[in-house]
């Protein structure tokens, strides 16, 4: 077990004996932590390795498996893993660079080869070769086979879809037999040093296919891993000569000068982990979390750490494979959830965004902000998505249907519906038309290319429960001052005028964007404080809920043990009071239904997933401007405010008509909307019958009815669908649970294990623990991705063009580059450090961090930790007030010193309030300090904005650019005199 | 023979997480009320670190607990607190009590200001107040100050169990080469030679006779505050509001009714076991007379075993319940201080016999540093005992009276147990290598799979076994049963008065 960014004992306290009595049962903890970490404790081994460094550690981890245990020796075991559940044996195109070398490229299509170039959805199934006849098959399961007329093809099973003939596919092309290989020179990156990324040219096998275009070199995938992780056998290139050479990627000597660990330690760590493998079929698993996360490479990191659990078969097995210990918001009962949350029994679509986008582009804190590649590298710069400026980016995204924005037009989605009509335009059809030519006329523009302009900033934000305004809040200081046009300590430059191509710069912008902020919460937060409006909610002991995580895989009921306090509600009465009186006004406003035009991103677990092969913008005329393929989704609905009162109250036709679904696979609940009906309450209006949703228990019975993972019935359906969909019949895991039907009465009695279903690919049958993918690797249900495999090379255009088409390190952002001391002091007398908000010991975020219970338990205030070398170099000693301060803003509390923190880095557990005990900042002229966002920014990676390539495909809360807060640096001074 | 019965407690070091829900749990009980804000009748240490009150274990200044005096054939234990005369002489001056400054002071925020604070251009905040004088007020001590190693060169450092470290070895502990931490939570230990009764000049202090609960009886306490001074472990506390002293109770009113005591209830890391334990209360003050590096062996010569006949005569004799002596046989404590010999007291040095015991918890091997380089000091496959983090000499000042043979024999059964589990598991384990430290941890295949159950497989009914009280014995002595049956059963309530 290893453990990396995630204090277990701290912050998963619930959880955290599970790991330690693992230990008791004979598993080997390994902890990766910067810090002596409360969950290092539990460990045989503390790796205290460099912080946001993990990646360079765990590819030379990567280096040593392939070397000893697929190369000097083989693993039989590994192997047939990997052919049957990763790309590894998927070919790849070689392309050529501007010099004479080469360099990997996109897969193998159908498309081009022409006796398959016929075959549905060529574009979206790829080749391996057959080891034993050396010809070329397309193995089932592709994103291809998943959405073509023809079902039952979407599977693992190692079958030509051609032919039908089984296959084992070659990974090492020496191995492979009646084909002709040769050796070339291809070009691998080295981003070690940011400011001189190198080209290496390493010797790679290939071979030659005639394609329509001509003759092409191919090789695996799994070739150029080898090649790129540095693993020769003997074939020429730069390629390193053994463990001890420290020059090039990714040998153990290499990754020294990163994490500060050595090579015996990672070749240790990389023997024990493959053997622990062999020995158990897998049984390795990682435990990672928010620690590793939240850095700009934030995905290289995660890659290098999953590559070894792949290559040694450790995914999709219980008690292997990756645990990410980040996020608790994905619940459970999906299928059932979803229409009453997202209104989707009544109509649609819903109107969702990744809140990292939305708010780096509206709290301004992209005019701030550079071109990206001044803090990351890319491979070639002048692929569109790979060079300027993120918030153009941003805007390439939501206009080529990538990722959504909101508000979505300059004009509002009701106003264009009438502008159209009155045009002359009758269907929606001609609706749509016209709005396409508007906006290719431009005479119409998404809100995103214009976000100054106070046509198309946002102005009323409802805040429910989450801490906006502070605690998840990165660049917290640009949120008063663009947000709120309050008072605000940052003092940074804006940068990007001369930089941005794709949205409008305005010299001069207002600020104080929200007209009115009003926050439904049970505790007065500090985004609460900053609302016009509060509405007082209900705890969890005062109402009726459900509560479901996705790492836990129970099902409970909150029930009230009293009534809600004083004025406060439910947050399902405060919604149907909202409802309500929106109901009300809206017969003053409006008569009658009306509509407008709503646009959403080309989503995953859609065919709209395979609309874009390639990265063309119709804007600048590349292709044809068409909705749902180049360019967003658009629909026009209808809306009905009058009713929306009496549609929130009722379980809307929607669900009986089209059934439910989650991921795309789907099952009907016709039936059950009416067997519901005739045993439940419901509610008549205008006529018609519906289930009623007026209170919260009924909405939870609602939930239970429905949902796959709670009714075994519908298990079952799901199943059913799920096996028309892969040709192979997975009913058997939903069998024995037909019967079950939770309600919230048994939930009551005692919380309930949720059901085993396909959207959830776990198997929690016969009492076992759930592990991600263990439907994946037992029914052979290929994971919903490009090739229906693991991937491990990543061929989309934008990931060649960064360079991240293979697992590869880059370095962390520099105080030099991250920008964030332009502007403060840095007098003597203070530090410069990097600045960690890692989650801490009895928050959940903010929430109970700032009770009196926990204050007392603690120093009284949210201190920054130091460690005792670096604060002796300020004369700062423990308990002494500080000032932590950067461009972006500045937070004065007490300084906790403790060796165990490592010299160069500043914690300030995440998160306080900033209500409790918080002084005035000299360092800013005497105004009010504030919280740990106070030094934060939002930096959005935008390779994460790209969409409608398989897996690269939004879906809500998977998809998009996270607000990324590691690389960040801070000033550390004393605060002498402390004044409230 | 005098057998008596006793609910006793192991906490497993190894499996605590440092969460505090302990603390909260008994805090949100018993002690939220005005006079007792300060009292942490369960509170979670960080060692290496000084604890709650500052530095209590320092009995130079606090003189808690019982000295060994006489010579040999004539040893006797004295209250290291008070002699006879003392005792008349500190009913009106206690030196060695500690005070507010060894606690804390109790504060709250003025909350109220972010809402009635006057318009201004800029936010308001919450300052803390004193919740005993209701004035602003500088935090600069709190109830687990140095949790986690905060402080850790100011607080940890002086940590009076590093002592017979060496100035390097002390060092190292606060470099990243050695740099670890451990938690301890503690209650009252329920002695079984309580240095707090003894001390009581008003007989308010008691030793339970049905279940070795010490308690103090809130009608009888005067105040005098000389048990504060004499528990060792400072665990009983002064309400300023009542004027009486106030202690552990182990939750006795849950345990009278067949449930699980507050803190042990909550606790996350399933870190705590409750069980009886048989002692000869003969042998209870005259084990704790030998010198301190055998009084772990001897404190076991005080207990009793559970399935012996004569034992079993005895403790009925002794009018100990067929309920109580099943509970014996079944208990947890039993196994792990008896059986296994695995949990130990937490410094026997004061004599007082605490029934109170801890399995110390295996740390992270220790690590070399070379040119900003690290490596691990790993030879075998988990972390060893000789490169353990925190030295054998640490753990044994805690847990031995400084016996390190008595620490090694426990964290090498530990170690074996880990072994033994892998070997069954996953055969990767040289078998040779494997025999060895199940022979060096003195343990078998059977006892190992029973130690490995106990420890990370229990279900509550194992953790807890609390033996069933039979109420109509307690009530016979006051009223009829017959008679109590129909009354409401709330018994005497007499509002305390202040005791001076």
């Amino acid at each position: 077990m290893a453990v990396v960014g995630s204090n277990v004992l701290m912050t998963r306290t619930p959880d955290a004996h599970f790991l330690v009595e693992g230990r008791h049962a004979g598993a080997k903890v390994v902890v990766f932590s910067p810090d002596f970490s409360q969950v290092s404790k539990i460990a045989d081994e503390w790796v205290p390795i460099h912080q946001g460094q993990d990646a360079a550690f765990w590819m030379a981890v990567g280096h040593v498996i392939l070397r000893e245990f697929y190369i000097e020796k083989q693993t039989a075991y590994f192997e047939s893993y990997i052919k049957k559940y990763s790309d590894m044996p998927f070919l790849v195109e070689l392309d050529h660079t501007k010099k004479e070398s080469l360099k990997p490229g996109k897969f193998l299509r159908a498309s081009q080869l022409d006796s398959t170039s016929k075959i549905e959805n060529a574009d979206w199934k790829m080749f391996v070769i057959d080891q034993d006849s050396g010809e070329l098959a397309i193995p089932y399961g592709s994103v291809g086979h998943r959405w073509q007329k023809t079902k039952g093809e979407w599977n693992l099973k190692q079958e030509d879809s051609l032919t039908g003939k089984k296959i084992s596919p070659v990974l090492n092309l020496d191995k492979a037999t009646n084909i002709s290989t040769k050796l070339v020179d291809v070009e691998f990156h080295d981003f070690s040093d940011f400011e001189d990324n190198a080209r290496l040219s390493r010797k790679v096998q290939v071979f030659e296919i005639m394609t329509k275009d001509g003759p092409r070199l191919v090789t695996t995938a799994f070739e150029l891993m080898l090649a790129q992780y540095g693993v020769s056998r003997e074939q020429g290139g730069d390629y390193p000569q053994n463990y001890d050479d420290p020059s090039l990627p990714y040998t153990p000597a290499w990754q020294e000068k990163f994490t500060g660990v050595s090579a015996d330690t990672v070749i240790k760590f990389a023997r024990e982990w493959a053997a622990s493998a062999i020995s158990s079929n897998g049984k390795c698993s990682v435990i990672i979390g928010a620690g590793a996360n939240h850095w700009y490479h934030n995905n290289l990191i995660y890659r290098a750490i999953i590559t070894p659990l792949i290559l040694c078969g450790c995914v999709g097995v219980s008690g292997g494979g990756l645990n990410h210990y980040v996020g608790q918001e994905k619940l459970a009962p999906q299928a059932s959830w979803g229409p009453i949350a997202f209104g989707l029994d009544w109509g649609g679509p819903p109107r969702l965004q990744n809140a990292p986008s939305f708010h780096y582009v509206h709290s301004d804190q992209w005019r701030y902000d550079t071109n990206f590649t001044d803090i990351c590298a890319v491979a070639d710069e002048s692929h569109s998505m790979a060079n300027g400026h993120t918030v153009d980016k941003q805007a390439i995204a939501v206009r080529s249907g990538w990722l959504p924005c909101y508000p979505q037009f300059n004009q509002s989605n009701i106003q264009i519906v009438e502008d159209a009509k009155s045009e002359g335009a009758k269907s929606d059809d001609e609706i749509i038309q016209s709005v396409v030519k508007k906006l290719k006329d431009r005479k119409l523009k998404f809100s995103v290319e214009d976000p100054n302009n106070p046509e198309s900033y946002p102005r009323v934000w409802y805040i429910w429960r989450g801490n906006a305004i502070l605690a998840s809040a990165k660049g917290h200081e640009y949120f008063l001052k663009h947000y709120l046009g309050t008072h605000n300590n940052a003092i940074s430059e804006e940068m990007a005028g001369d930089l941005v191509k794709e949205v409008t710069w305005h010299d001069k912008v207002e600020t104080g964007k929200m007209d009115l902020i009003v926050d439904l919460n049970y505790r007065m937060d500090s985004s609460a404080l900053y609302s016009d409006i509060v509405l007082p909610a209900a705890t969890y002991y005062e109402k009726h809920d459900l509560n479901t995580t996705d790492m836990h895989t129970f099902i409970h009921p909150l029930q009230p043990a009293v009534p809600p306090c004083w004025e406060s509600k439910s947050d399902w009465d405060i919604f149907k009071g909202i409802a309500l009186h929106t109901s009300e006004l809206s017969k003053k406003y409006f008569e009658a239904p009306i509509k407008e035009l709503v646009i959403s991103p080309l989503m995953h677990d859609t065919p709209a997933e395979i609309a874009q092969p390639s990265v063309k913008d119709w804007l600048k005329g590349e292709c044809e401007a068409v909705p749902g393929k180049t360019m967003p989704i658009m629909k026009v609905i209808d809306r009905d405010y009058a009713n929306l009162h009496n549609r929130f109250t009722s379980l809307g036709p929607i669900v009986r008509q089209n059934g439910l679904s989650v991921h795309g696979t789907h099952y009907d609940v016709d039936d059950l909307y009416d067997e519901y009906m005739k045993s439940n309450a419901t509610k008549t209006w205008n006529g018609k019958t519906y289930p009623a949703m007026e209170e919260a228990l009924q909405a939870c019975e609602i939930i239970l009815h429905f949902a796959a993972e709670t009714n075994g019935e519908l298990a079952y359906r799901a199943f059913q669908a799920e096996s028309h969909k892969t040709g192979i019949d997975h009913t058997h895991l939903a069998e024995k649970n037909r019967s079950v039907r939770m309600t919230f009465n048994d939930l009551k009695a005692q919380p309930r294990r949720v059901l085993t279903t396909p959207y959830w690919t776990g198997i929690t049958n016969d009492e076992r623990t759930y592990s991600s993918y263990c439907q994946n690797v037992e029914e052979e249900i290929p994971w919903r991705t490009l090739t229906g495999r693991q991937h491990l090379y990543l061929d989309h255009e934008t990931y060649r063009a960064f360079g991240e088409h293979l697992p590869t390190y880059k370095p962390r952002l520099t105080m030099h580059t991250a920008r964030d001391l332009e502007k403060s002091s840095k007098d003597s007398g203070s530090l410069i450090l990097n600045y960690l908000t890692p989650h801490g010991k009895w928050h959940i975020h903010s929430t109970f961090g700032d009770t009196l219970r926990m204050k007392t338990l603690s120093r009284g205030i949210e201190p920054v930790w130091l460690n005792d070398k670096d604060a002796d170099l300020i004369g700062v000693n423990d308990n002494d007030w500080v000032e932590v301060f950067n461009d972006h803003g500045v937070v004065c509390t007490r300084a906790c010193v403790s060796a165990r923190i490592p010299r160069g880095l500043a914690f300030i557990y995440h998160s306080p309030e900033r209500t409790v005990s918080v002084p005035k900042s000299k360092e800013r002229g005497y105004k009010r300090a504030g919280g740990h966002n106070s030094l934060t920014r939002a930096r959005l990676k935008p390779l994460f904005m790209i969409g409608g390539y398989a897996q690269f495909s939004y879906a809500f809360n998977y998809w998009g650019p996270q607000g990324v807060n590691r690389d960040t640096f801070v000033v550390v001074k004393p605060l002498d005199q402390v004044e409230y | 023979m005098d057998i008596r019965a006793q609910v006793s407690m192991v906490f497993h070091l190894d499996k605590c997480i440092g969460c505090h829900t302990c603390s909260v749990a008994c805090k949100n009980v018993w002690t939220d009320r005005p006079g007792a804000e300060y009292m942490w009748w369960n509170n979670v240490e960080t060692k290496p670190g000084t604890g709650f009150p500052t530095l209590w274990e320092d009995q130079s200044h606090y003189k808690g607990g019982w000295e060994l005096k006489g010579r040999d054939g004539n040893k006797k234990l004295e209250l290291k607190s008070q002699n006879k005369i003392d005792s008349f002489v500190k009913l009106f001056y206690n030196p060695n009590q500690p005070g507010l400054e060894d606690y804390y002071e109790p504060w709250t925020y003025n909350y109220a200001n972010l809402f009635e604070a006057e318009a201004g251009d800029d936010q308001p905040t919450a300052i803390p107040v004193s919740l005993i004088t209701g004035e602003p007020m500088n935090i600069e001590a709190g109830p687990n100050w140095d949790d986690d190693l905060s402080g850790s060169t100011f607080y940890a450092e002086n940590d009076i169990n590093l002592e017979e470290l060496s100035d390097e070895e002390r060092e190292q502990l606060f470099e990243i080469e050695r740099i670890s931490m451990m938690y301890l939570p503690r209650i009252c230990n329920h002695c079984a030679n309580p240095s707090c009764v003894a001390s009581c000049p008003s007989g308010a202090l008691y030793k339970r006779g049905e279940d070795g609960i010490v308690l103090i009886n809130q009608d009888v306490c005067r105040g005098w505050r000389a048990c504060i001074s004499a528990c060792p472990y400072k665990k009983i506390y002064y309400n300023w509001k009542t004027g009486k002293s106030e202690k552990c109770i182990l939750c006795y009113p849950k345990l009278e009714t067949g449930q699980i005591p507050n803190c042990f209830q909550s606790c996350v890391g399933r870190i705590r076991y409750l069980g009886v334990l048989l002692y000869d209360a003969d042998r209870a003050a005259e084990s704790m007379k030998v010198p301190d590096k055998a009084l772990v062996e001897s404190q076991r010569t005080a207990f009793c075993d559970p399935f012996d006949p004569e034992i079993i005569k005895m403790a009925k004799a002794n009018g100990i319940s067929d309920e109580f002596i099943k509970a014996a046989q079944l208990s947890p404590i039993y196994k792990y201080v008896m059986k296994w010999k695995i949990a130990l007291p937490l410094h026997i040095e004061y004599r007082t016999m605490p029934m109170l015991f801890y399995v110390p918890p295996l740390l992270p091997v220790m690590g070399k540093m070379a040119n900003g380089i690290y490596t691990n000091a790993l030879d075998n496959f988990f972390t060893s005992l000789d490169k353990s983090r925190l030295p054998m000499k640490y753990l044994a000042r805690l847990f031995s009276a400084g016996n390190e043979d008595i620490i090694e024999y426990v964290m090498k059964k530990l170690m074996a147990v880990r072994y033994y589990k892998r070997t069954l598991d996953m055969q990767d384990i040289d078998l040779v290598m494997m025999n060895k430290m199940m022979r060096e941890g003195g343990t078998t295949p059977e006892e190992a799979e029973e130690i490995y159950r106990l420890t990370a497989v229990p279900t509550i009914d194992q953790r807890f076994v609390i033996p069933e009280i039979q109420r109509e014995e307690s009530i016979e002595s006051t009223c009829n049963p017959e008679i109590c049956k129909g009354s409401c059963g709330i018994g005497v309530i007499q509002p305390p008065t202040r005791g001076l």
